[in-house]
């Protein structure tokens, strides 16, 4: 089984090869088995190989298909590594891959481009398998600037809006600048390390760096400036709630299986260089900290319910970095895979909302949905309920249970990032809950045009259990003795022990997340259930109206944007519209025309002139080889 | 046989290629032309010839020959073109056939 890795990317790859071949040709039923059976063989191969992988406990499982070139003792070759960490991402990516794609079969089933929507997909989920599973970060690179493409195919897939094509441009653009940076970081390695094999990287590293150097620093820095591109981080995190304009299967997959996770992944994978420059490690935490907060807020003014999620994944991206950069590396990869569930999930249920209200994606224009859609409004609360990290029963509190006691216990955690992480979560169940609240609850205000049928109700049936019960595979330590994530992920990433003081006290801070998160909920369900004329008097207030307009801009950072990049590269685009190089060669021909023309007159048809034209010339011949 | 110095023979030949350049360049009489070209063809091969014999050598007097049946060809074209050119346009005047510039 392990000599066949490379079947795992291939397939995808294969189905979006097919259908962008003869994907036209064939008809809808043919489009969609070829679409979500690629992926579906991927994650039953997943699957196999997992059970495998985890009778044997093999450090890893290595397989090279071809050398890719050989240029100056420069060798990539296009190989797999898998290890626990990249078995948990190509889990992720092919199951929910998988279970998105069947979704998307009922989701885009009006669509006249079908077998286009198809094509992408399979190419996205392709190229993330390919960036999880590269032994070597040129290989990686290749998967990265993959899903970087697909992304941009997907979000402006109704290409006709201009908006949607605006959309796709920025999250192009804005990650680009990521890339650029990540791409100056794998030249730096390549320098100093000849190779840009993973596994060798992260074996000479200790060895040519002390810790704290300022190589490992600079280069860490670059890493996570990519890592922040591509999971809509500070600063460069405004591509993501615009990335909304494509369909929402595509929301769906980029936010729980693909390219935001790209990130955490990058920065899990290359953890030993950033534990030799424990400053890039905590940038890393502040970056998380500081995000989860600034999206947080602005997601709790939204009132497009697909926006309410984007910020969300940003701010739950946020809690990754955050365990990531306090070293916590299982307990950020651990939220990954749940935040995966239930993310996906509330996508799932939000597509399935906005399809049977007609493109509806205003929250204002929704309510009641309670009854007429009782499997979406159940499903839609364990997601939510996930999300919020309710206590005991959900996955999510588990997961994020795990972080913020390592922001605080563990070696390198603080106060101030404890209570980032614990305000975060406070604004995470009210915007959860005001969703719900929004949604399900009060006077139904639009009719429900089309029922959700099967192919959307067992995706979200599935994944909604996973959602609860995904997290008793890790349980925190005083509940028990269940690590069965952690201990996967031991022989790749180093474990992280509390501090011996707080130890005892665990259960206290568990408690205390428990009521935050709860108190959230109540927050939620007084404002926008309980008394409305609370969130009238709110509105009434001129500061609060000031801030929710601050917040609902997402505070500002597209403005910001604007006026610092955008507007001046207009005006000098508009200032350079002749082109000042262009006109150095228009010159150029100007000149000749010029010369034309004389010359042109000199041919008078008068024998004379003629001859003396030869005079003349002679005479300057003669004259010219007698100075010489 | 009186010699004739070098400088002399070729004083005489640059003037008459002189007059006959300034007879091509001033004359507007399109025969009048061809008879200062033969001048200075003719001061050309004086020169040729006054080398010829100041080196003694025959070469002189062999470019001298081709340049005679040169000015015989030349002659013979020319005159078919004053004629052609007389022919359509009633006039010996070289400034009228500027009609022919590309």
């Amino acid at each position: 089984m392990e000599n066949l890795l490379w079947v795992i990317p291939a397939l995808p790859f294969l189905g979006a090869i097919l259908l962008v071949l003869f994907g036209s040709r064939l008809p809808r039923s043919g489009v969609a088995a070829l679409g979500v059976g690629s992926v579906g063989v991927a994650a039953l191969s997943t699957v196999l190989l997992g059970l495998q992988f985890l009778a044997e406990r093999p450090a890893f499982y290595h397989q090279e298909v071809w050398q890719w070139f050989n240029v100056a003792g420069f060798r990539p070759s296009v190989a797999f590594h898998l290890d626990a960490l990249s078995m948990v991402f190509i889990f992720v990516i092919t199951f929910v891959g998988f279970l998105i794609h069947v979704y998307s079969t009922a989701y885009m089933a009006e669509e006249t481009d079908f077998s286009r929507f198809f094509a992408c997909m399979n190419l996205f989920v392709g190229s993330m398998l390919l960036l999880v599973m590269a032994d070597n970060l040129l290989l990686l690179y290749m998967g990265w600037e993959g899903v970087g493409l697909c992304s941009y195919l997907l979000i402006g897939f109704w290409y006709k809006e201009p908006a949607n094509g605006y959309a796709a441009r920025k999250a192009f653009t804005i990650t680009r600048v990521g890339d650029t940076a990540m791409a100056i970081g794998l030249f730096l390695l390549f320098q100093l390390f000849g190779t840009l094999n993973i596994q060798a990287i992260l074996t000479d590293a200790p060895q040519v760096w002390q810790v704290g150097a300022g190589g490992a620093l600079l280069v860490a820095l670059l890493l996570l400036g990519g890592a922040v591109g591509k999971s809509g981080q500070l600063p460069l995190q405004t591509w993501l709630p615009d990335a909304m304009a494509g369909p929402t299967p595509v929301s769906a997959l980029i936010h729980a299986a693909t390219m935001v996770t790209a990130g955490v992944y990058l920065i899990a994978r290359m953890y030993v260089i950033f534990e030799l420059a424990p400053v890039a490690q905590l940038t890393v935490a502040v970056v998380g900290a500081v995000t989860l907060l600034v999206a947080g807020f602005s997601a709790l003014t939204q009132y497009d319910l697909k926006r309410v999620l984007a910020y969300s994944t940003i701010s739950q991206i946020g809690y990754m970095f955050l365990a990531l950069g306090v070293g916590a590396w299982s307990a950020g990869i651990f939220h990954f895979m749940i935040h995966a569930f239930f993310k996906a999930l509330l996508f799932l249920c939000a597509g399935a909302i906005i399809l049977a209200l007609h493109h509806q994606q205003d929250m204002r224009q929704m309510g009641g949905l309670r009854k007429s859609m009782p499997v979406v409004f159940w499903t839609f609360l364990i997601g939510a309920a996930s999300l919020a990290a309710l206590p005991i029963i959900t996955a999510g509190f588990y997961s994020k249970d795990q972080i913020l006691w390592y922001t605080l216990a563990g070696p390198s955690g603080s106060v101030w990032l404890y209570a980032a992480g614990l305000a975060g979560a406070f604004l995470t169940s009210i915007y959860t809950f005001r969703m719900v609240f929004m949604t399900f609850y009060g006077a139904p205000k639009t009719p429900v045009a089309h029922p959700p049928g099967k192919a959307i109700t067992v995706p979200l049936v599935i994944l909604a259990v996973l959602s609860l019960a995904g997290g008793f595979i890790e349980l925190p330590h005083n509940f028990g003795h269940v690590a069965l994530f952690s201990d996967l992920l031991a022989p790749v990433l180093p474990g992280i022990r509390a501090a011996q003081a707080l130890e005892a006290n665990e259960w206290l801070f568990q408690v205390l997340a428990a009521v935050v998160s709860l108190g959230g909920v109540l927050v939620a369900y007084l404002y926008y259930q309980q008394s409305p004329a609370l969130l009238q008097r709110l509105e009434r207030s001129n500061f609060a109206m000031r801030l929710h307009r601050f917040w609902f801009s997402g505070w500002g950072f597209d403005a910001l944007y604007n006026t610092l990049f955008v507007r001046p590269y207009v005006y000098l685009a508009h200032l350079n519209k002749g082109d000042v190089i262009d006109s150095f060669y228009t010159g150029v021909a100007r000149l000749a025309e010029g010369f034309h023309v004389m010359l042109s007159q000199t041919q008078s048809g008068v024998l004379r002139n003629y001859v003396m034209g030869v005079v003349v010339g002679a005479i300057m011949i003669l004259t010219i080889s007698l100075l010489l | 046989m009186s010699t004739v110095s070098l400088e002399a023979a070729l004083l005489l030949a640059g003037v008459l290629f002189m007059l006959g350049l300034v007879g091509v360049l001033i004359r507007r009489n399109i025969i009048f032309m061809l008879i200062s070209v033969e001048i200075m063809l003719n001061a050309a091969g004086l020169a040729f010839i006054v080398a010829g014999t100041r080196w003694v050598q025959p070469d002189g007097q062999v470019m001298f020959i081709f340049i005679l049946t040169m000015a015989a060809a030349e002659v013979s074209v020319g005159l078919a073109l004053i004629l052609q050119i007389y022919h359509q346009l009633k006039t010996l005047n070289s400034d009228a056939a500027n009609i022919m510039k590309g």
